[in-house]
């Protein structure tokens, strides 16, 4: 088995040239990464502890991807603060310090990171400013992967792998609405992706469009910043506080889970909590939730009704249309805002693939996985962080990790269980881990972390022979 | 072996209530990129224990050290009401805390510390000094050496280890006297913890472990030593004469030269 950390030489040995006549430089059982981010550094550490040389490729200059607000992709602004608390959030066997709050602070994960980085000897696998611009499936499992400098700068360079995980994120490609009119508005229009700061708000009257834990975000700072902040959702949504019973919320949630409390006299049990502490929403002016809880993406924001009340938010309907001077409202009302903020949210991209070989045979954008992670047909190919959890990422990330370190080692040691496991990756494509969630474009890899951790064991359990 | 456990909804639901942790830490003055070691003392021992001699050792031989007081020992924060689950927490969070992957080193008591942590923490490698791994059989060797100070721990009281149990005659009666009235005690859930033995859950990462002890350790005997080492498949490393509390008995060196030179050897601990 190859262990070598070495980096690749481009002089070194040179299997077949690839279809564009370069050469191809060899890299054995090594595995490639792509991406540095949280999920990146969980499949690094992994498939390190599992005994495999890694290699991996960073399109930025330092580690923590969307966590690191230095990256010019990074989502991150000034105030964002985790939504989920720490138990849920951290790498199981690398736990946050105690010493910090419930819900850190974006810097905060992004030494964390850069600690598990050091801690675990990550760097020194790392090419950063080293871009991924095709990876193509080659005879007998392998993978060709194409890299070159950070902006298209230098030549191309490809390498051979035995496999390959997909870890570049799904938080950096603003998805931007298209409403009629949106070409002749004349007042200044972002995504919250370049929403940094609560300066850029400050006195303006704000339209903040989108009701994501970055729309309330940006909604609550514009109550305290700008001189009017309007909120427009298409619907109705259940505001959880961050607190309730005077712990996490999400704490008090699971503690409910492990008993294994049906999902109905959970929902149950949530709407008459939030009924005696928040109250009736409908009051203040919000729409009525349409759905019941843990059916769309859960917001965790104990300010924004509270702003509500304040009458420093002004909740709207969604949009109609817009006119250069102003904006029209599905109810018909007209507001004249000066900065539109779109907090519509992100969509997963994976340029440098074949969209059939993540099973996207359409070209939806929409990959059709096992467990959202294993593409049928590719078995030494995975896809880690894919998820949009209604707890924290990088615990589900890290099991992720380990069954995919744990698969390729079963493929020498146990070919015929890795063999089972491709079989149920193949049979089990598309499989959802939630209960009934709102239609939207990412709720198709809305998982709730209970039903996928145990989704995972099972699979883990099926690699042991269990 | 059982198999990994992903789901522990009861433990994020009800996190381990943080404390201030003392830590004691001496690193050498030319780093040499050797493993950070992590020193676990057993009950009613602090980090002091380690502070004696065993520290110091190991950084004149190149290795960063550190030692940990479990909560409500040593100069931690008292703790009265801790269980093991809280003692494995301090040493997973100094553990996560130090700039490189550590090896543990637990003593006593804290080896069984140690061996949870393991499943909660990738340690590059552990050490198991002494090991004290509970159970019934433990109370009924310490009932027939030291009566009048265990049995008050059998009902939740404080377990008042003696000089003979702890040291060889070798040690100096004043040191040893200073020793023994150093000593604390740990909670009583975590006494009583220790006697009934919670399940032992794989180490994650694989990481080699070596257990080391004393044929003439008046509370771990030798067959109890043999069985932990097997556990982890292989044969405990013995230091004939000397007490319970390598790390403090007069032939000190010893056993801590042994360990560093495995780590030293071990491919997997470099």
């Amino acid at each position: 088995m190859t262990t070598s950390t070495d980096r690749p030489d481009p002089e070194a040995t040179t299997l077949a040239l690839s279809r564009d006549g370069r050469p191809v430089s060899d890299r054995g059982d090594t595995v490639c990464v792509i991406g540095a981010g949280a999920s990146g550094l969980a499949a690094m550490k992994n498939l390190k502890e599992h005994g495999f040389g890694v290699d991996c490729y960073e399109r930025e200059t330092g580690v923590g991807g969307a966590w690191n607000w230095r990256h010019d992709r990074s989502p991150v602004y000034a105030s964002t603060h985790l939504i989920s608390s720490r138990p849920f959030t951290q790498f199981p066997d690398f736990p946050m310090p105690d010493s910090w709050p419930d819900y850190p602070h974006h810097s905060q994960l992004l030494a964390y990171f850069e600690r598990y980085a050091d801690h675990f000897d990550l760097r020194s696998h790392i090419w950063f400013g080293t871009e991924v611009i095709r990876v193509e499936p080659v005879e007998g499992d392998g993978w060709d992967v194409t890299t070159r400098s950070t902006g298209g700068y230098g030549p191309e360079r490809t390498s051979r792998y035995a496999a390959v995980v997909v870890a570049n994120g799904h938080n950096w490609s603003p998805k931007l609405p298209d409403y009629p009119g949106l070409e002749e508005f004349r007042g200044e229009i972002m995504h919250a992706s370049s929403y940094k700061d609560p300066a850029q708000l400050r006195g303006k009257r704000v339209l903040v469009v989108g009701a994501g834990n970055t729309g309330c975000d940006i909604a609550v700072e514009a109550a305290q910043q700008a001189s009017h902040c309007w909120h427009s959702t298409r619907r109705g949504y259940w505001y959880a506080p961050k607190y309730v019973l005077g712990r996490p919320a999400d704490q008090v949630n699971d503690t409910l889970l492990a008993l294994r409390v049906p999902l109905r006299l959970r929902q149950w049990l949530y709407h008459s909590t939030l009924r005696l502490t928040v109250g009736d929403l409908t009051r203040f002016g919000l729409p009525a939730p349409d759905h019941r809880v843990y059916e769309t993406h859960p917001i965790a924001n104990s300010q924004l009704v509270y702003h509500v009340g304040h009458g420093a938010i002004t909740p709207v309907p969604d949009v109609a249309r817009f006119n250069p001077y102003g904006v029209e409202l599905t109810d018909g009302r007209q507001i004249e805002p000066e900065l539109v903020v779109f907090a519509t949210g992100y969509l997963p991209r994976f340029d440098f693939l074949d969209p059939k070989v993540l099973g996207d045979d359409s070209g939806t954008g929409r990959p059709n996985l096992w467990l959202n992670a294993f593409a049928p047909g590719h078995p030494t190919l995975a896809v880690v962080g894919l998820l949009q959890p209604d707890s924290g990422l990088f615990t589900l990330t890290h099991w992720q990790a380990v069954l995919f370190a744990r698969l390729l080692q079963t493929r020498r040691t146990h070919p015929q269980r890795a063999a089972a496991f491709a079989a149920t990756a193949q049979a089990r494509a598309g499989e959802r881990y939630s209960g009934p969630v709102k239609e939207s474009t990412r709720h198709w890899f809305e998982v709730g972390h209970v039903d996928y951790l145990r989704a995972v064991q099972r699979a883990l359990d099926s690699l042991e022979g269990k | 072996m059982s198999s990994v456990r992903i789901i522990r909804g009861a433990e994020w639901a009800r996190p381990v209530r943080p404390v201030r942790r003392e830590v004691l830490s001496t690193t050498p003055e030319l780093e040499e990129g050797r493993a950070p070691l992590l020193f676990v003392p057993g009950f009613g021992h602090g980090a002091w224990a380690f502070a004696e001699h065993w520290l110091g050792h190991a950084v004149s031989r190149g290795f960063p050290a550190h030692a940990v007081s479990l909560r409500g020992h040593g100069g931690s924060e008292a703790a009265p009401k801790a269980s093991l689950r809280a003692y494995v927490h301090d040493v997973v969070q100094v553990a996560a805390g130090l700039p490189r992957q550590a090896v543990l080193v637990g003593h006593g008591a804290g080896a069984l510390v140690v061996a949870h942590a393991l499943a909660r923490y990738p340690a590059r490698a552990a050490v198991l000094v002494s090991p004290v791994f509970g159970g019934w059989g433990t109370l009924g060797t310490a009932l027939r050496r030291n009566p009048a100070g265990t049995l008050p721990a059998a009902f939740g009281g404080r377990l008042r280890l003696s000089r003979a149990q702890l040291f060889s005659r070798e040690l100096a009666d004043t040191e040893a006297r200073r020793y023994v009235s150093t000593l604390g005690r740990a909670s009583r859930r975590a006494q009583w913890q220790l006697l009934t033995r919670p399940e032992l859950e794989p180490p994650v990462g694989d990481p080699p472990v070596l257990v080391l002890g004393s044929p003439d350790d008046r509370i771990v005997p030798a067959a109890a030593l043999s069985r932990v080492a097997r556990r982890y498949g292989s044969a405990p490393l013995l230091f004939p004469g000397m007490g319970h509390d390598l790390m403090l008995d007069a032939r000190w060196r010893e056993p801590i030269d042994a360990l560093l030179d495995w780590l030293e050897k071990e491919p997997a601990a470099r």
